[in-house]
């Protein structure tokens, strides 16, 4: 096994390139990979497709920046507040440019990604049927059972050149913990043809290999490793921040207007070269805030024998 | 005593629930509804959250998506998304609670496109609306054995005909739900601020059922896209208790989703 730590900055450069497609946020509004999606757009990587569930404001950002040329999601906007603004406008009026739209509920979404995941090329289901989501869509069509006859929806595969997945903590060959809200995140990295994790902290690989029922993620899966403390502000991570709700009103109100959103962005992008700094401009008393007030540890599981 | 339309709209929400069911319960207000029902009279009933979590007990704080931190400490399990898609797919879920941004008269829900649906790679023609998309929502509504709708009631939101269904209610009415190919379900009461609305057994059609207190039925009918029925034995709503109201302030101190 080798050591596959990078900086964000590199893991970015190396892995995220023009024209890919992406899958992120995939614990819904947990666990969202801000900082590795600030830096995507600080390296103004462009024509992306983006792959998620629910996406709590970073698809929002990454289309108002203009790295994104398709979307294939179930939900895109600021969950807590309502629309996300940079999606509207670059869907009502192409601003800043046209985008493509591929619309995905939660469950088509998790069975394409479940599907590539498993080597097939498509998974049945019968959810969306009568929904005009499944209607003239690339990915899904109509079919009958084999056996029974009935009508069942084909969600197609879907394989995502690269996962950015936050976890809790992996050591440094990219086996990784993750507690608390999953999602989609397993079958996201078994789909993808690269994954880059992100995580709050590296631990060695005995804590990691002291409970194998918690290790979601294997190395052997893992392009990358980055330790990114507080990467995933303003979303929660299990046992370490709070969601800053703060952050996402904010955001609502300042987005609104094109010209909010380039501020905004000035802000907490492209003025602020790396997490560290974003940190400082947030300030030591909101994170003290967001920290968790009181500990909940797990029984431990005796793996002895 | 003082309420808000939208507290009674969700304690009317909440007592929808049944004690016992396994409820999948969407974002933003069934967060609300269904932990104002865990309090009260279905202290029993199981909630399913689309991000894997299963709670059989509140969450101690008001949640504002269903990933925050308060929602995991507790919970009975949390798995993945796919694993309650797939057991309410198999018929596990008694009820689904999701929110609406428009609604047609057989119950359909849209939260994608207003002003029609653009063709693929084209510039939007008109005056379109970009609503944030289904989420779960089309899941929901296709798989829950009954539906919960909980929204704002205007006219511009009560349509004749959605411009886009996202989440299947009763289609175009009568059995095309059976011919569409969903397994079970659909739309069973639609709770709002001026009412609660059901659907009629045979046709599907969407009728008001009850009227909040100091709503008058003309009020709700202006409301209302299209020449809503209403029930030959129209009750009024009961008014939330004082306990509810208690409950739903001390969950939502900041009235963030309540307030008026």
């Amino acid at each position: 096994m080798n050591k596959k730590v990078l900086s964000l900055q590199e893991a970015i450069a190396r892995f995220v390139h023009e024209g890919m497609s992406l899958v992120m946020g995939t614990a819904l509004e947990a666990l969202i990979p801000f900082s590795a999606g600030h830096e995507i757009i600080r390296q103004g990587r462009r024509h992306l497709t983006l792959i998620g569930p629910i996406s709590d404001l970073l698809f929002d950002q990454l289309i108002g920046a203009g790295c994104i040329r398709k979307v294939a999601a179930a939900w895109i906007g600021n969950v807590m507040m309502g629309s996300g603004y940079n999606f509207r406008r670059a869907v009502e009026t192409g601003v800043p440019h046209p985008l493509e739209v591929e619309d995905h509920s939660n469950f088509t979404i998790a069975l394409a990604l479940h599907a590539a995941a498993l080597g097939v090329p498509y998974l049945p289901t019968k959810t969306a049927l009568g929904s005009d989501l499944s209607v003239n869509h690339p990915g899904m069509k109509q079919i009958h059972c084999p056996f029974t006859e009935e009508k069942l929806l084909a969600v197609r595969a879907v394989q995502p050149d690269v996962a950015i997945v936050q976890v809790q903590r992996c050591d440094p060959y990219g086996n990784a913990h993750l507690w608390g809200n999953i999602g989609i995140s397993v079958d996201a990295v078994r789909a993808s043809k690269s994954v880059i994790l992100v995580t709050e902290e590296i631990v060695s690989p005995e804590v990691i290999r002291s409970d194998p029922n918690r290790t979601l993620i294997p190395g052997f899966l893992v392009s990358a490793v980055v330790e990114e403390p507080w990467g995933a502000h303003p979303s929660p991570v299990q046992g370490y921040y709070n969601r800053d709700h703060r952050f996402y009103q904010d955001y609502h109100e300042e987005t609104k207007t094109l010209e909010g959103f380039q501020k905004w962005l000035d802000r907490w992008v492209y003025g602020v070269e790396t997490r560290e700094a974003y940190l400082q401009r947030l300030g030591r008393d909101r994170l003290q805030d967001l920290k968790i007030q009181k500990g909940a540890l797990s029984a431990p599981a005796n793996f002895g024998y | 005593m003082d309420y808000t339309l939208s507290e009674l709209m969700v304690t009317a929400a909440a007592r929808e629930i049944k004690e016992g069911e396994v409820v999948f319960v969407g974002t933003r207000l069934p967060l609300l509804a269904f932990a104002l029902a865990k309090k009260t009279h279905a202290p029993h009933a199981v909630g399913f959250f689309e991000s894997g979590i299963i709670r059989d007990t509140p969450a101690q704080e008001v949640l504002y998506t269903m990933g925050d931190a308060p929602n995991i400490l507790g919970a009975l399990q949390c798995c993945s998304t796919l694993s309650l898609m797939g057991m309410m797919q198999k018929g596990l879920v008694d009820v689904g609670f999701i929110g609406g941004a428009e609604i047609d008269k057989y119950g359909n829900l849209n939260t994608s496109y207003i002003g029609g649906r653009p063709q693929a790679g084209a510039a939007p023609r008109g005056a379109l609306t970009r609503l944030p998309g289904s989420g779960g929502a089309c899941d929901i509504a296709a798989l829950s054995h009954r539906l919960l709708i909980i929204m704002s009631h205007e006219k511009r939101r009560f349509k004749e005909k959605v411009d886009y269904i996202t989440s299947p209610g009763y289609g175009a009415g009568g059995t095309w739900r059976e011919e569409v190919g969903l397994p079970r379900g659909g739309p069973s009461a639609v709770i709002t601020t001026k009412g609660i609305l059901r659907f009629d057994p045979l046709t599907k059609e969407m009728y008001l059922a009850s009227n909040h207190p100091g709503l008058p039925v003309e009020e709700i009918l202006a409301s209302t896209g299209w020449n809503l029925k209403v029930a030959s034995d129209l009750k009024e709503t009961p008014p939330p208790t004082q306990e509810e109201l208690n409950i739903i302030r001390a969950y939502d101190p900041e009235g963030f989703w309540t307030g008026e």
